[in-house]
């Protein structure tokens, strides 16, 4: 189960610490450190129903925008 | 080519130019057009259940380059109730240590070694010509089987209970007719050509070069897998051993590329000259620049035609699933046709040919798909991923997971077939479920493999079983690693099928069920031809 609900306990800090890494890198950059990012968190969540549900989400968050 | 000597096979005039096997009172049972690994093998498996066979072949020799190298435990275990899977693995290169470099340092090694106690490794490197060679030597010294080399079939005939087909030789042509037409002819398929037969599924624009080379002085022994190598800066290169030594070499090209102007020798040599450095020496042995496509026929069976191997289905080299996947075709029809045959199926039983082996197929273009993507990424996210996953491999080690060169061929899972009696007692936590192909494992000082039969068999793990009267039957005692695989109590039975896939099982002993399941696994129930 994706957890839709706040899991973070510094949310602010953590939203932060996200984009202060990708400052100062090129749009390419960017997309091979997303990726690398995504691998290695989806590694740690471990649990594929999860990772589908958050796919799903992030794709459905996309198309309605 | 230079270490392998083709032979020339005899080819002999056909009874049937001399007016002699003319008429209908000379129909013969099967006729398999093709002599590729998957024609001979379902020569073989016919013969041994009695039917005599013809099979016909528009060439004289074996595979002409080494093209499907990558023999699999599940073929290797077929070929060897033939009793030829033994040379195969003494002539072949049996490895498990393969490395991943990234540009031009390695990035990690990984150890393929399968677990211990199998009669077969995981899979055997061996060119295809002599996997033809072992098959053909086998088949002619089969009496049932007529092996007719320089017969091209020219044309095909179906009938609602025979075929007739056209064939061209040396001396003349000829018609010959039979109850049943294998089609083992080949991804360019003569024989689904003239039925005018469907081919639909996707092109890979791509191109690759095989360059299999004889490498002089010392010989890498391992797998290597290199991304953006110096000697390939933009694509990726595959190097693997054969017997004899002989490597493949197999560079990946852009669809852009000049196939006529890399497969020039000097621009070979200049590259292997860059990868091997400036002391190696070489000889070339074969060149092929191919591309591939993934395709799949709507039905594999049409009326008295049959169709098996590449000539059904196709899929991309990555994972080996080409020739181990033929193999496997004719493992599952051969026993099928043979109860057909012999009035002890209804015909029916061949849709499940089809349905399990059309499964079968999406599964390993499922697989080799994804290879190829990895391989060769589509869209620059698909690259930003690949490439993601092989920077972090050396520090990261679950990222070596997602490396995809080529998944290993195992035997594919046929789950909700009609043939199979679904698990009745819950309480299974392993063992093969049925649609699994069964396992092999120490039993006795010798190999389960080598206890099994042709026809089904039940396997009953330490209980008072008594014999059945249809089906032979293998009791396990006291094998712990077989107990294991099957998580096998005191009166756990299962039924496998004669290509060795597991029909049904039971926590007990139990005939009148046995009796079912197998009525049901040899397509009797009549629910088979209509659960589909």
């Amino acid at each position: 189960m994706l957890q839709r609900t706040l899991n973070l306990a510094r949310p602010d800090d953590v939203y932060n610490a996200i984009v202060d890494a990708h400052k100062g890198l090129s749009d390419e950059q960017c997309r091979a450190f997303d990726a690398r990012l995504i691998l290695l968190l989806a590694n740690h969540v471990g649990d594929e129903a999860a990772i589908r549900e958050a796919l799903a989400a992030a794709r459905e968050t996309l198309d309605k925008a | 080519m230079g270490s392998y000597e083709y032979r020339h096979y005899p080819y002999r005039r056909p009874a049937e130019l001399d007016g002699q096997e003319n008429g209908k009172g000379t129909r013969r049972p099967i006729l398999i057009v093709g002599a590729g690994m998957a024609g001979p093998t379902l020569a073989l498996e016919m013969a041994a259940r009695g039917v005599p066979v013809v099979v016909l072949d528009d060439s004289d020799t074996v595979s002409v380059g080494s093209r499907s190298i990558c023999q699999a435990k599940h073929s290797l275990e077929v070929w060897d109730r033939f009793g030829i899977a033994g040379k195969m693995v003494e002539k072949g290169i049996t490895w498990d240590e393969g490395e991943v470099y990234l540009r031009d340092k390695p990035v990690f090694r990984f150890n393929l070694q399968p677990a211990p106690g199998h009669k077969f490794p995981a899979f055997v490197n061996l060119q295809q010509y002599y996997v033809e060679q072992y098959l053909y030597d086998r088949c002619l010294a089969d009496p049932l089987i007529e092996m007719r080399f320089r017969n091209k079939v020219v044309g095909v005939a179906p009938h609602p209970d025979h075929v007739v087909a056209t064939v061209e030789t040396p001396d003349g042509t000829y018609d010959i007719e039979a109850d049943w037409l294998v089609a083992c002819d080949g991804v360019r398929s003569p024989v689904r050509h003239m039925l005018g037969l469907a081919y639909p599924g996707e092109i890979f624009h791509d191109q690759f070069l095989i360059a299999d080379i004889r490498l002089l002085n010392e010989l890498p022994k391992e797998r290597r897998f290199w991304f953006y190598p110096p000697f390939h800066p933009t694509h990726s290169v595959l190097l693997h051993r054969q017997a004899d030594d002989v490597l493949r070499v197999d560079f990946q090209f852009g669809p852009d590329a000049d196939a006529d102007e890399e497969r020039k020798p000097e621009n070979v040599d200049r590259r292997l000259r860059l990868m091997f450095g400036p002391d190696a020496r070489w000889e070339h042995e074969w060149t092929s620049v191919y591309t591939f496509t993934c395709r799949m026929m709507e039905r594999f069976v049409h009326g008295r035609v049959i169709f098996a191997g590449d000539a059904a289905h196709v899929v991309s080299p990555f994972g080996a699933r080409g020739g181990n996947g033929a193999v496997a075709d004719v493992n599952n029809l051969a026993w099928k046709l043979a109860l057909v045959m012999a009035g002890k199926a209804p015909v029916a039983l061949l849709d499940t040919y089809c349905s399990e082996r059309r499964a079968a197929a999406q599964e390993n273009i499922l697989n080799s798909t994804r290879s190829t993507d990895f391989v060769m990424p589509k869209f620059p996210a698909s690259r930003a991923f690949r490439d993601a996953a092989l920077a972090l491999a050396r520090d990261f080690p679950f990222a070596r997971a997602l490396i995809n060169s080529g998944r290993l061929s195992v035997p594919t899972v046929q789950p909700g077939s009609p043939l199979d009696t679904p698990d009745a007692d819950g309480d299974w936590s392993g063992g093969p479920p049925p649609g699994c192909a069964m396992l092999d494992a120490p039993v006795g000082g010798g190999w389960l493999v080598d206890r099994m039969g042709q026809d089904f068999t039940v396997l009953t793990f330490g209980a008072a079983a008594k014999p059945l009267p249809d089906v032979p039957l293998v009791e396990i005692g006291d094998e712990p690693l077989a107990r294991e695989r099957y998580d096998a109590r005191p009166g756990t039975t299962y039924l496998v099928r004669p290509d060795r896939y597991v029909a049904a099982r039971w926590r007990r002993f139990d005939p009148a069920a046995v009796a079912a399941a197998l009525a049901r696994a040899s397509g009797k129930d009549t629910s088979c031809s209509s659960a589909r």
